[in-house]
């Protein structure tokens, strides 16, 4: 079990710097985060795109900005518990309790939630008779790379993902590569590689062709796809991969009991509390009047509602609000030495 | 303004005015229809604005970039008519067209 003084769900933009904005107060913080890294849609969706609303950082990338936010909470010792997502929030004597897929358990009278759209989770193959055999022969992940020799694989997709494996598996197992048009997306010497190995028939290309349906009975013996006019193909396959990057799902926070809109959560714009007093949400995933899904009105929104976390989490405490030019105690905080 | 149409995979459709310089997908969160998500806002992210564009309009759109067929994609059950609607841009050109939503976003 881990107390703390604020709970952030969501290691994205806005989650960091609430971490900031909670530490310059002196608040201690706990992040959980699905992804196996910090930045959330910035290092996930765009890490390579410009951005150039950022309040005096004329341009920067995704990943940049991930980075300089990580240096900024250096000072702050906040711990981040990646690949965790938060399954349940309980209320136990005016706390609450944070429960992760990972059973871990967090005490503490503040909940931030700063989840964006919520988790990223695989994207599926359209055919729901695939579910029953998810992680047995239907996987959209490599997690154990054993599991992939000397069988038939059928991977679908046609980015890096799919390319990789393709190349990867096709030196001890019969891979078909299927994907919905001809042309693939890969780096340079990726989508070369493929085509050496297409002109050896060592691999199996199938374009522009999609999932049509998979045989009857307990184990996948072979798929059939089909392609835009509808003429089918069979293809004897023990083992289906499907890569379509991933989507945001809210999951589980739309069973907390909060007030919502859609897939956001209503909040008041005094201190971005929801309708449960002591959980907050900030960024993408909040909405009121007005709301702009930007990046720079998360940040104000994490600073506004680290203001009543500090208040809920020091209750005999006056809060005092201070400049970090000329706080001393804020400057102490960021262990800046003069 | 422009009145573009959508139906959902039941048959059902919906007809909103947009206005000129929107995009389709911005028409339809502001008009609150539904099987739009849109959850990257329309940086062309995520996908989840897809639609299928009626076969006598589509020639008529501008052609999608190279990224935009990158995240169709990864997109549900994509056509040869699929589109992602925040690429799409209304203009009078546009009055009267017809996309239909998949029959999900995911």
């Amino acid at each position: 079990m881990i107390k703390t003084d604020v709970v952030i769900i969501g290691a994205g933009p806005v989650g960091l710097f609430a971490v900031h904005q909670l530490g310059i107060k002196g608040l201690k913080s706990e992040v959980i985060d699905n992804l196996d890294k910090a930045g959330g849609q910035c290092i996930e969706l765009y890490p390579d795109k410009p951005i150039y609303d950022i309040p005096a950082v004329p341009e920067c990338s995704g990943k940049s900005l991930t980075e300089n936010l990580l240096q900024q909470i250096k000072p702050f010792s906040s711990n981040q518990h990646l690949n965790e997502r938060v399954q349940e929030i309980t209320e136990k004597n005016g706390s609450w309790i944070v429960k992760t897929n990972k059973d871990k358990i967090f005490v503490t009278p503040n909940i931030i939630i700063a989840g964006g759209v919520g988790s990223f989770e695989p994207r599926k193959l359209p055919l729901k008779e695939l579910s029953k055999f998810e992680g047995k022969s239907v996987f959209y992940s490599v997690t154990d790379k054993t599991l992939f020799k000397n069988k038939k694989i059928s991977i679908f997709g046609g980015g890096d993902s799919a390319l990789d494996w393709a190349l990867e598996f096709s030196k001890n197992s019969k891979v078909t590569l299927i994907h919905r048009r001809d042309e693939f997306r890969g780096a340079p010497h990726t989508l070369k590689e493929l085509e050496k190995l297409k002109v050896e028939g060592k691999i199996t290309i199938k374009t522009p062709f999609q999932i049509d349906s998979i045989n009857e009975g307990k184990e996948i013996s072979f798929i059939k796809i089909k392609n835009d006019d509808e003429k089918i193909e069979k293809i004897e396959t023990d083992i289906v991969l499907g890569f379509f990057g991933l989507i945001m799902q809210l999951g589980p926070i739309a069973k907390w009991g909060l007030n919502m809109d859609k897939k956001t959560i209503k909040v008041n714009t005094e201190n971005f509390q929801t309708n449960k007093p002591g959980i907050f949400a900030i960024g993408d995933i909040c909405s009121y009047p007005g709301k702009l899904k930007l990046i720079l009105s998360g940040f104000h929104e994490a600073a506004l509602a680290s203001v009543e976390c500090f208040k809920r989490a020091r209750p005999n405490e006056t809060y005092k609000f201070q400049f970090t030019t000329s706080s001393k105690e804020i400057q102490e905080r960021l262990g800046i030495k003069k | 303004m422009p009145k573009i149409t959508f139906i959902d995979q039941k048959g059902n459709s919906k007809t909103i005015d947009v206005a000129n310089g929107l995009t389709v997908m911005e028409g339809a969160v502001q008009n609150n229809v539904p099987g739009i998500d849109a959850d990257c806002g329309g940086s062309m992210a995520c996908a989840t604005c897809h639609v299928y564009v009626e076969d006598s309009w589509f020639n008529k759109i501008s052609k999608a970039e190279d990224a935009e067929n990158d995240m169709i994609d990864m997109a549900y059950n994509p056509k040869k008519n699929s589109r992602l609607s925040c690429q799409i841009i209304v203009s009078d050109e546009l009055d009267g067209l017809v996309v239909t939503t998949p029959e999900k976003q995911t």
